[in-house]
């Protein structure tokens, strides 16, 4: 193997001339479903890939050591991709396209499941390869379905919480628009309102779908169309409107990713944030933090109660090309059992798949934000599944984001935004 | 170095005060420019470094010194039991880009040798075909070329990054030195040959010390290219083979979301050290071939 | 400059023999044919290693813009490939022509890539032409000032080169960094500017940041230019009574062109295709979405329209090229004038 790789130019040259001629690239043709590829391997056992983006918390390598320690003839290779969430995608499908056998399991972000079922290139985890989602989340679950079929498995989740602070808002706002009103706070205070993550880029995408189906609106319909034209689409994109419009959502929220409204947040500068879990630790330990003890969490407000945060998180899936799928579905169980979903709550902060676990008041006492959590994600509204999410959230970030910018009336953007989805479908 | 400091002196002596106030004006002057090139090059380098320095926790400080200074951010660059590669990327993209610069060059000097010197046909057609090079997006081409070095099994391998990369500097090495060789007093390398030189020799002793500045400027251009060069090396390599631009784009907060921009300064910091020391070494050879010219 | 490129003689294949007499001794005929041999040994490496990496892909994307991407078939809810399309793919994107339901074509609603084509046409060519002539005109007086002889020069030289050597991920997100709201941008000039949240500032933004990252390029390619201009061609002007300006004007200019040219022609190649920055720094938000960034975008969305859109951005790039070797003279292979060349003896 090693030796042939030294064989450069010479094999480059005549591959070259073969390649050309059979001119095999690129396309992104898919399989047949169900069949082909799908169909192989299932009983198989021998070592395999784990792909998934860098492990922040350094939690993946040592429960994989203990895989690895208890089967020794069913070794897992962990590969890391960087921590951009664009690049892991376009590496997952240059590596998904070129059949690569080696990414025998992959961590599959919810919005992208859709995308690669369709593609061919996840196993339908059904039959044989079944597993019990009977004690997941159910939004989880969705996420991870396309087509009635059950295509990977959920590992981690994440839903967006309101944090507020709580030396200025004793009791936090429920709805909307009771939190608007308390904006006055704020101002007496002179410092900004609310702000989510407003930038042109994913995090709008959940952003502007948590404000439309929170006020009962939804993006796509059962039948995978755009469904914007409704009265409760365009409340649920008129309130950030008028929010940035009024300055209760202040103006550098337009350049807000996560980062930036966690340190306006950790700064005192933001009475009321919509974030991820992930800030809960660092604004009680950061240096810098002048919030440590004076901020709470709350779930997102609604129209009437609750709102319907964007479902965040991952999903594991094995890979059609993988030629040992049955060690591959053992080790998806593996990472999915109550034990591992534990470990990973506590060493890494992510959000467990299983229901029971989020009652759990040992976990509870030491990760204090998981009620809060539960409700988040038990309300949560997964982003559209469709096959073109990377159009579908393309049309939503560039419409949303002039809407809020005052460029265009609410309903210029959602008529622009059902349009763009709708040609990206065809 | 002594030389520079000797010619002011030269000129200082120069009888008139008129002359002598223009020389010291001129060379005000000059200083003055290379302070203010000095600022605007190093003054975001700058803020690179005291956020390199600075403490996770205050990564968003924005006090104009070094603030909670710690070394940790340099640490966890090189701590591989954070799954970080760094060390062996540097040695990788060291490697890579050394031996991109010698073949580029080569290979090069050979293209350019021929197009600057030699009559031959087609010579605008090569040369719209190199150019051509280095006008397709290259991220059109990444999808292809994954494709390729797929099924002949070279993902992960150096010669994966090596070849694209050549690839990659060989249009500027070829362009640079062709116009720098014609501007070359090729009569030289005539009467060498009178002297009984091969051509080979001739123009290797006669004329490469000659070009020494463009050589070796374009030595330094093709290597901080490959240097930089991620788009290939992020799809083509693996946890062995990758490149310091590739560790770089892996560095993870310690939480998901979080972006460890201290950590990426020092690493960005840490980068740049080969670089200059090269240049430094370098530039002394740009000086030489800028003297072996006025010997001439 | 413009006076110049039209008295030199552009040489092509066609006119190879007007540029300098053959050495005495050989006949005309053999030593073409020695020199052709040679010239093809010569040349083959750097071919060989474009043809793999670079003619092969794009060949390959090439043949693949003619394709359809692959569509959903509603039946079974799976991708089934697109087949041959002839050029709709071109149409697509030049017309700014999408798709509908019913099978027939409409304008593509703000939101798709389709309808950015031409908004990314534009500020392409925009940041190439800021970038460039600033890069040109802040480059040429870093070499101005290299080339001079003073102490510290060496120290400058290797500062000159520091932004060049940061990796261009490193300094998007540096530059991300500084002009943050809450960042030291803002602090400095006591301002509250959103840097990426509008049109004019988020290109100022990207633009300084391109600026800072390859006016080393320029600066040392042209500093590289000055070093083989010899000396006593300026101690002749000077004792002639020649002026600075003139000495710029009629010397270091004409004598600097031809490595001026290539700096600025392989600048503006690489301009007309950033990516990183406007990708890293503001995602192609208000009006930054190069041509480039749209690829990468669309080729998330289906790889033989990316393909589509590559060619026509090779097909751009290709006419500025052909622009700048034909009509301003970045012709490596055009020498200077015979009466330059009498000037520096």
């Amino acid at each position: 193997m090693r030796n042939s790789k030294r064989l450069a130019p010479l094999a480059a040259l005549s591959v070259l001339a073969l390649a050309l001629a059979a001119c095999g690239g690129g396309g992104g043709t898919s399989t047949a479903p169900g069949g082909g590829d799908a169909a192989n391997n299932l009983t198989d056992r021998g070592p395999i890939t784990y792909v998934q983006g860098k492990d922040n918390n350094n939690v993946w390598r040592p429960l994989i050591d203990k895989w690895n320690a208890a089967h020794a003839n069913e070794q897992v290779t962990f590969k890391e991709q960087t921590t951009s969430a664009d690049q892991q995608h376009d590496d997952l499908v240059q590596n998904f396209q070129a059949k690569n056998v080696n990414y025998d399991v992959a961590s599959v972000d919810v919005i992208w499941t859709a995308e690669f079922a369709a593609k061919g290139w996840l196993q339908p985890l059904k039959d044989q390869m079944a597993i019990d989602t009977s004690k997941m989340l159910p939004a989880t679950v969705k996420s991870a379905t396309y087509q009635d079929t059950l295509y990977a498995a959920p590992q981690a989740s994440d839903g967006g919480m309101l944090y507020y602070r709580k030396d200025l808002v004793p009791n936090p706002p429920k709805t909307w628009d009771e939190m608007m009103s308390m904006c006055s706070v704020a101002k007496a205070n002179n410092i900004g309102c609310y702000a989510g993550q407003f930038a042109k880029y994913e995090g709008l995408t959940v952003n502007a779908a948590e404000a439309i189906n929170s006020a009962g609106g939804t993006i796509l319909g059962k039948d995978g169309k755009p469904s914007l034209g409704t009265p409760e689409a365009k409340a649920g994109l008129q309130n950030l409107v008028t929010a940035y419009k009024d300055g209760n959502i202040p103006k550098e929220a337009i350049t807000f990713k996560e980062e930036d409204s966690r340190t306006a947040f950790e700064s005192g500068q933001l009475l009321f944030l919509r974030n991820w879990p992930y800030i809960y630790s660092l604004l009680k330990t950061d240096g810098a933090s002048a919030v440590k003890d004076t901020f709470a969490i709350a779930p997102l407000p609604g129209k009437d109660g609750p709102g319907a945060s964007s479902l965040g998180g991952h999903n594991m899936a094995v890979s059609v090309y993988s030629k040992h799928k049955a060690t591959a579905l053992d080790f998806v169980k593996y990472v999915t059992s109550a034990e591992q979903q534990t470990f990973f709550a506590t060493q890494a902060t992510l959000a467990p798949v299983l229901t029971s676990l989020y009652d759990d008041p040992a976990l509870i006492a030491k990760l204090p934000y998981l009620p809060v959590l539960k409700t988040s994600i038990e309300n949560a509204v997964p982003r559209p599944v469709t096959p073109f999410y990377p159009a579908v959230t393309k049309a939503i970030q560039d419409n949303a984001y002039a809407a809020i910018k005052g460029d265009k009336s609410v309903d210029q953007a959602l008529t622009d935004m059902g349009g763009a989805i709708s040609s990206a479908a065809q | 170095m002594s030389s520079a400091t000797m010619k002011p002196a030269v000129l200082t002596t120069a009888p008139k005060t008129a002359a002598r106030n223009r020389a010291r004006w001129a060379s005000s002057r000059t200083y003055i420019s290379a302070v203010l090139i000095f600022i605007w090059c190093l003054l975001p380098f700058y803020w690179m470094v005291v956020t390199a320095f600075r403490d996770v926790g205050y990564t968003f400080d924005t006090t104009p010194w070094i603030t909670h200074f710690t070394w940790d951010n340099f640490v966890t660059a090189f701590s591989t039991s954070l799954g970080n590669h760094f060390g062996q990327a540097l040695l990788n993209s060291l490697f890579i880009g050394l031996v991109v610069t010698v073949i580029g060059l080569l290979f090069g000097v050979f293209a350019a040798y021929a197009l600057a010197r030699l009559n031959f046909r087609f010579k605008f057609l090569v040369l719209g075909f190199i150019l051509g090079a280095s006008m397709f997006p290259g991220v059109a081409i990444v999808t292809p070329l994954f494709q390729l070095f797929t099924n002949i099994g070279w993902i992960g391998s150096y010669q994966a990054l090596i070849i694209p990369n050549i690839s990659f500097v060989l249009p500027l090495t070829v362009y640079t030195l062709t116009s720098f060789f014609r501007e070359m007093p090729w009569e030289l390398e005539e009467s060498a040959r009178i002297d009984g030189c091969t051509q080979g020799q001739a123009f290797r002793k006669v004329i490469m010390p000659l070009a020494a500045p463009a050589v070796f400027t374009t030595a330094i251009l093709a290597f901080i290219s490959s240097w930089n060069e991620f788009l290939i090396a992020s799809q083509m390599s693996n946890d062995q083979t990758q490149t310091v631009t590739v560790a770089i784009a892996s560095f993870a907060g310690s939480q998901p979301h979080q972006e460890p921009y201290t950590a990426i300064m020092a690493a960005g910091t840490i980068v740049v050290i080969p670089l200059v020391i090269m240049v430094l070494i370098f530039q002394r050879k740009i000086v030489a071939g800028l003297t072996a010219g006025a010997v001439k | 400059m413009s006076t110049d490129a039209t008295e030199l003689p552009v040489e092509t294949a066609a006119s190879p023999k007007q540029r300098r007499p053959l050495p005495r001794g050989e006949s005309a005929d053999r030593k073409a044919t020695t020199q052709g041999r040679w010239a093809a040994t010569l040349i083959v490496p750097a071919m060989v290693v474009l043809a793999v990496v670079i003619v092969y892909p794009v060949i390959n994307a090439i043949i693949m813009s003619f394709q359809h991407d692959s569509g959903l078939d509603p039946a079974t809810g799976f991708y089934v490939a697109g087949g041959f399309a002839g050029v709709a793919n071109y149409v697509h994107w030049l017309a700014q022509q999408c798709n509908t339901s019913g099978g027939g074509t409409v304008g593509c609603a703000p939101g798709t890539l389709g309808s950015q084509f031409w908004s990314a046409t534009g500020t392409t060519f925009f940041f190439a032409v800021v970038t460039v002539v600033l890069e040109t005109v802040l480059g040429f007086w870093m070499a101005v000032i290299m080339a001079r002889v003073f102490r510290g020069r060496s120290a400058l030289r290797a500062a000159v080169l520091v932004p060049w050597a940061i990796p261009t991920a490193v300094t998007a997100k540096l530059w991300v960094f500084i002009f943050a709201f809450e960042g030291i941008a803002n602090k400095i000039f006591g301002t509250s500017i959103l840097w990426t949240g509008s049109n004019g500032p988020a290109r100022f933004a990207i633009i300084i940041a391109d600026v800072w990252k390859t006016t080393p390029f320029m600066a040392l390619l042209i500093l590289a230019g000055l070093q083989i201009i010899p000396a006593e061609v300026y101690e002749a002007a000077k004792v002639d009574g020649a002026s600075a300006w003139q000495r710029f004007t009629q010397i270091t200019l004409p004598l600097v062109k031809p490595a001026l040219m290539v700096a600025v022609l392989f600048r503006a190649l690489d301009a007309l295709r950033m990516y990183d920055l406007p990708a890293i720094m503001t995602g192609g938000a208000n009006g930054t979405t190069t041509l480039s960034v749209l690829v990468v975008n669309q080729i998330r969305q289906g790889f033989n329209s990316a393909a589509a859109l590559s060619t026509i951005t090779f097909i751009i790039i290709f006419i500025v090229a052909f622009i700048f070797v034909r009509f301003l003279g970045a012709n490596a292979v055009a020498s200077s004038t015979p009466s330059e060349k009498g000037k520096t003896k």
